[in-house]
Formats: structure tokens, C-alpha cells, sequence
């Protein structure tokens, strides 16, 4: 069995955001770039197929020569091999087509993605590289199980979860819950050693033409100072709430 | 060149987030010189209605096949529907089956799909409109040159318009392909009754300030006094206090209500990544220093058990006197 999982690059969650070149670019100076919070969930549970199946797993990311470090980590945490396609991730869909290009020729029996990236969560990948791959689909993944090629998975719904069944080839794009957070995996040094000697290949992107641009960026306006009010007396808020924020 | 939106149900009835794609759609509708189409599967609410958010004309699929939701089967309904109807827009909320569905229908048509869209586009040529990035820390204006385009927005970022049209309906037919149906629905597990996350007005969120899970009965009476959705933060879904489905922030569900209410949550930048877009926030800790004062509208330094009970007392006063 083949398993694909998608890796975006993407800055680590405790990063302050901000622009540069005329707010046309995010900037990255001091920014720690990290595996995708929602994309390490699928890789997680990647390695426990593979565990259980013997499963080799391949991981993939559309991305410049610097994102492959990110690309590393996913070794050092147990994929077999590595893929860089060689572009600037600058549109959603240009992704989805690039990977589906390399996915196409490869047979994977399954294909792992986050719901959404952390940085542009546009949450597009997945369900259009499923399209173009023409396999089934399952959007905000929190459970999966596989017995032989048939999967039962589990997706969230708007206040609920929905348990769905079919057979593989599929795509899943996960989130928390497809495993637990405590089960994410660091990589030991061992780990870190090995993947220096993994293979990771670099492939050339070809037709990268976007069909959306970003033009510019914007940050949200400062806060107004907090009114505080007094724990004694918090039928003040609810005075505040009632006449000044007008929302009971 | 018509705009068509797809106006999601549950159980048969309209939800909230439906009523504002409408709006939005027919606002768009408006700016591109065309009129919105409405499209239901498998509604049995009152179709006439969407009228009332701006729809000239609603669709109506009602075909056994697609009497629950299938991401694959759905995504083609609209895309039949579309091209029956010479619409070159789609707009669809950003809720749990509109995540799903968009990007399939923007595949299928070789459409721009802007999503997370929190207003009317700026410009219409080239067609440019605003959208939450980096997890709400900032916003980015997209444009797309695209013919076809896929609009997915933000529920509760736009709001619903009533502007008192009644609609037309007529049915549409498709019929799901085997195709469509390569999954099954085993169960669906939904608890009745309460607010869902996304669209909710109002929400009433805890963290590890409560000290263990069994401190919540407070949180739900609060919540149920206001008639709010319950969030928590991520350490709180970690420990497995409360479920998944109800951690907001950055690796959660992003929420953007009238008023966001945060308890014991000191406001890691995490956490205020999927609320700072709230329109009103209210913080309660113990903690002068907690960083989620900077980014509240109102705060109270006191302890959760004592502040949080006097403000339901002062709530049940309120509600008896108003």
C-alpha cells in the first residue's frame, strides 16, 4: 500500500504576522517554519497505517528549496521519501493541479492532506486534488480506519460528526482527532540521522499559471482600550452589553 | 451570467448561514447587473422566503438520491444547475459541507474560488474581494480573472439582508451517478438542540481557569441564558475536558460572533487567532496581566467561580426587566 501525505510549510503558530513590500508579501524574516499543524495529524496517522500495514509513505510539498527542511522533518518522523515540487505555492488550485500531475502516475492507494494550511487557509487543496484525481473525497477528517482497502472515516459536521464507508483509493483531509495531539511524534536523533539518507527528489513544476492573486495585505485594526469593570459589580457589564454593544 | 447560490438545509430547514449567502449572492447579483438564483436540496422549508434576502428565482432539487448530504453528488447538482441556468458565479457559505463542496465545484468548472470572503468585492473588473488569512491575523485582497468563479463566505461576516422580495420556485431535476456515490453514510451524530459553532451569535468559551471538567454546569447556564454556543480553548480539548468540535482558535474552529465571551482563557496568540474577528469580547481571569485584555472590549479581573455566577444572577434580572 502507497500513502501520499501532503505537507504544507507553513510558520509556526505563535508567529506575529507581517507584510512587506508594500504589504504584497508576507515576511518571513524570524519566522520558524513548521510542518502544518493539520498536515502532521495525517502524517501521524500515516505512520500508524504503516505500522500496522507495512504501508510506505511518500510526503510532497509544492514549495522553493527553503522549505526543505520542513520536507526533512517529515522523514525524520518516519516517511520513507520525500518529493519537493520545485514552484512558489502562490495559488490554491496551482498546487492542487501540480500535485495531482506527480499523484497521477504513482498509484496511491490513499492520500493524506490538512483541512486547510494555518497560513492562507483557503482549505482548497484537498478537495480539488481529489477532483482532478477522480476519487472520493472526505473534508474535515476526524477518524479513519482501515480494514484491507475499505475505510470507515469519520468527518465533522456543523455540531456533529458523520461516520462514512467506502473503498480506497481516497483522499482525507485531516485535523485534530485523526489522532490525538498527544500521539504527535518528535522525531528522536535516530530519526533525524535517517533522514538525511532518505531520498527526496526535486521535480520541475511546469505550468504554474494562477487563476487568483493576492494584490495586498491588511492587518486588523488595533483594539480600543478594554473597559474594565469591577468583579463586585458585574451588573455593569451587563448594563455595557445591553446599552453600549447593543447585542442583548 | 447569473449568480447562483447554494442555500444548505438541515433536516429540511434553511440555516442561518443560508439566509446570508442569499443576501450576498443578491447583492453581488446586483453589482454585476444580473439577478440571484437560489438552489435546495432536499429543503422542505418554504422556498418563496429566500425572496426576502434578494433570490428572484429558487431551484428546488428534491430527488431521492441526494436526500443526504454527499460532498461529490451535491458538488455536481450545483455545477448541472449552474450551467442550466448560464450562472458564471457560485457562492456558498463557508460552513462544514460548503469547505467541501467548494473546491470540488471550482475543479469541475475551472473556476476561481475565493474562499473565507468577508465582504462584497471591492471591484468587479478584475473581480477583487476581501478574505480572512493567516488564521484571522490579517486579511488579504484576492482578485481572480477567472470566468468562472466559486465565492465561499464567512458566516456570520456579512449578515443576513431582508429586503422584503418574495421568489419564484420551480424544481430542478439531477439525479446522483454511481459516481457520486462512492462513500456511504453510515451515521450521522448531531446533538439537537444546540447553537453550532460557526454560525452562532453568541458564544460562551472556557478554559483551564475552571480547573476540571466538572466545573462546566456554570458555563452551560450561562450559555443557555444567552442562548450561546459552548467553545473552549485548546488545552482544554487536549486534556479531553470537552470535546474537539468545540476547541476555537488557530488549529480550531474559526468563529466571528456578536460577542464572544472567554473564561479562565488567558489568550495565547493561538486562541485569538480564531476569535479576534468577534465583534464584542468579554474577558474574565484572574489574571491582570493575561494577555487576552489587549484584546478585549470588556474585562473583569476576578475569579471565575465567583464572577461567573453573579453574572447569570444579573443576566436572569436583566432578561425579567427588558
Amino acid at each position: 500500500m502507497k500513502i501520499l501525505v501532503c505537507i504544507s510549510h507553513v510558520p509556526d503558530t505563535t508567529s506575529k504576522i507581517n507584510f512587506t513590500n508594500n504589504q504584497t508579501e508576507f515576511d518571513g524574516n524570524g519566522i520558524t517554519f513548521v510542518i502544518n499543524p493539520y498536515d502532521e495529524f495525517g502524517l501521524t496517522r500515516a505512520m500508524k497505517i504503516k505500522e500496522s500495514t507495512g504501508a510506505t509513505i511518500t510526503v510532497v510539498n509544492v514549495g522553493p528549496l527553503s522549505t526543505e527542511p520542513t520536507l526533512r522533518k517529515a522523514l525524520a518522523i518516519g516517511a520513507d521519501d520525500a518529493v519537493r515540487i520545485d514552484a512558489e505555492p502562490k495559488d490554491s488550485a496551482t498546487v492542487a493541479r501540480l500535485i495531482a500531475n506527480y499523484a497521477q502516475e504513482q498509484n496511491f492507494d490513499l492520500l493524506i492532506t490538512g483541512r486547510e494550511s494555518i497560513d492562507y487557509n483557503g482549505g482548497i487543496v484537498p478537495g480539488m486534488l481529489a477532483t482532478y484525481l477522480d476519487i472520493p473525497f472526505v473534508n474535515a477528517c476526524i477518524g479513519f480506519e482501515l480494514d484491507g482497502t475499505n475505510a470507515k472515516v469519520i468527518r465533522e459536521i456543523d455540531g456533529g460528526k458523520e461516520t462514512l464507508e467506502g473503498s480506497l483509493p481516497m483522499l482525507i483531509a485531516g485535523q485534530k482527532g485523526l489522532v490525538d495531539e498527544k500521539e504527535l511524534r518528535i522525531p528522536a536523533m535516530r530519526g533525524i540521522m535517517m533522514a538525511r539518507k532518505k531520498p527526496l527528489s526535486v521535480i520541475s513544476a511546469g505550468d504554474t499559471t494562477a487563476s487568483t492573486t493576492v494584490i495586498s495585505f491588511e492587518l486588523p485594526e488595533a483594539k480600543a482600550a478594554c473597559t474594565m469593570i469591577d468583579a463586585g459589580n458585574v451588573e455593569q457589564l451587563v448594563e455595557l452589553l445591553h446599552t453600549e454593544a447593543k447585542v442583548i | 451570467m447569473a449568480v447562483l447560490v447554494y442555500t444548505e438545509s438541515w433536516n429540511g430547514c434553511f440555516k442561518k448561514a443560508s439566509f446570508e449567502a442569499v443576501s450576498y449572492a443578491a447583492q453581488l447579483a446586483n453589482k454585476l447587473g444580473t439577478e440571484a438564483i437560489a438552489l435546495t436540496i432536499a429543503a422542505t422549508d418554504n422556498a418563496a422566503q429566500l425572496g426576502n434576502y434578494g433570490a428572484t428565482n429558487v431551484l428546488r432539487i428534491a430527488n431521492e438520491s441526494l436526500a443526504t448530504f454527499n460532498n461529490q453528488a451535491y458538488a455536481n447538482a450545483i455545477v448541472a444547475a449552474a450551467e442550466a441556468n448560464g450562472a458564471d458565479t457560485i457562492v456558498i457559505s463557508n460552513t462544514n459541507n460548503g469547505k467541501a463542496i467548494a473546491p470540488i465545484i471550482a475543479a469541475k468548472r475551472n473556476a476561481g474560488l475565493i474562499t473565507n470572503v468577508i465582504e462584497l468585492p471591492s471591484s468587479t473588473s478584475p473581480f477583487t474581494v476581501k478574505r480572512k488569512t493567516f488564521s484571522s491575523k490579517a486579511f488579504a485582497n484576492y482578485s481572480t480573472t477567472a470566468a468562472q468563479k466559486v465565492i465561499s463566505i464567512t458566516p456570520n461576516a456579512i449578515g443576513a439582508l431582508e429586503v422584503g422580495g418574495s421568489a419564484t420556485s420551480e424544481s430542478f431535476d439531477y439525479t446522483a451517478t454511481s459516481s457520486d456515490n462512492r462513500l456511504s453514510s453510515v451515521s450521522v451524530d448531531r446533538a439537537t438542540g444546540k447553537v453550532s459553532l460557526t454560525e452562532a451569535d453568541f458564544v460562551v468559551s472556557a478554559g483551564r481557569g475552571l480547573k476540571g471538567p466538572e466545573n462546566w454546569g456554570m458555563i452551560e447556564e450561562l450559555a443557555g441564558l444567552l442562548g450561546a454556543a459552548t467553545a473552549c480553548s485548546k488545552p482544554v480539548s487536549d486534556i479531553g475536558w470537552r470535546p474537539h468540535g468545540e476547541h476555537v482558535g488557530q488549529t480550531g474552529i474559526a468563529i466571528n460572533p456578536e460577542l464572544y465571551i472567554a473564561i479562565g482563557i488567558s489568550g495565547a496568540i493561538q486562541h485569538l487567532a480564531g476569535v479576534n474577528a468577534s465583534k464584542n469580547i468579554v474577558v474574565i481571569n484572574t489574571d491582570p496581566e493575561a494577555p487576552f485584555f489587549k484584546a478585549a472590549d470588556y474585562g473583569i479581573v476576578g475569579d471565575a467561580f465567583e464572577v461567573v455566577p453573579k453574572l447569570i444572577e444579573a443576566l436572569k434580572t436583566h432578561k425579567a426587566n427588558n
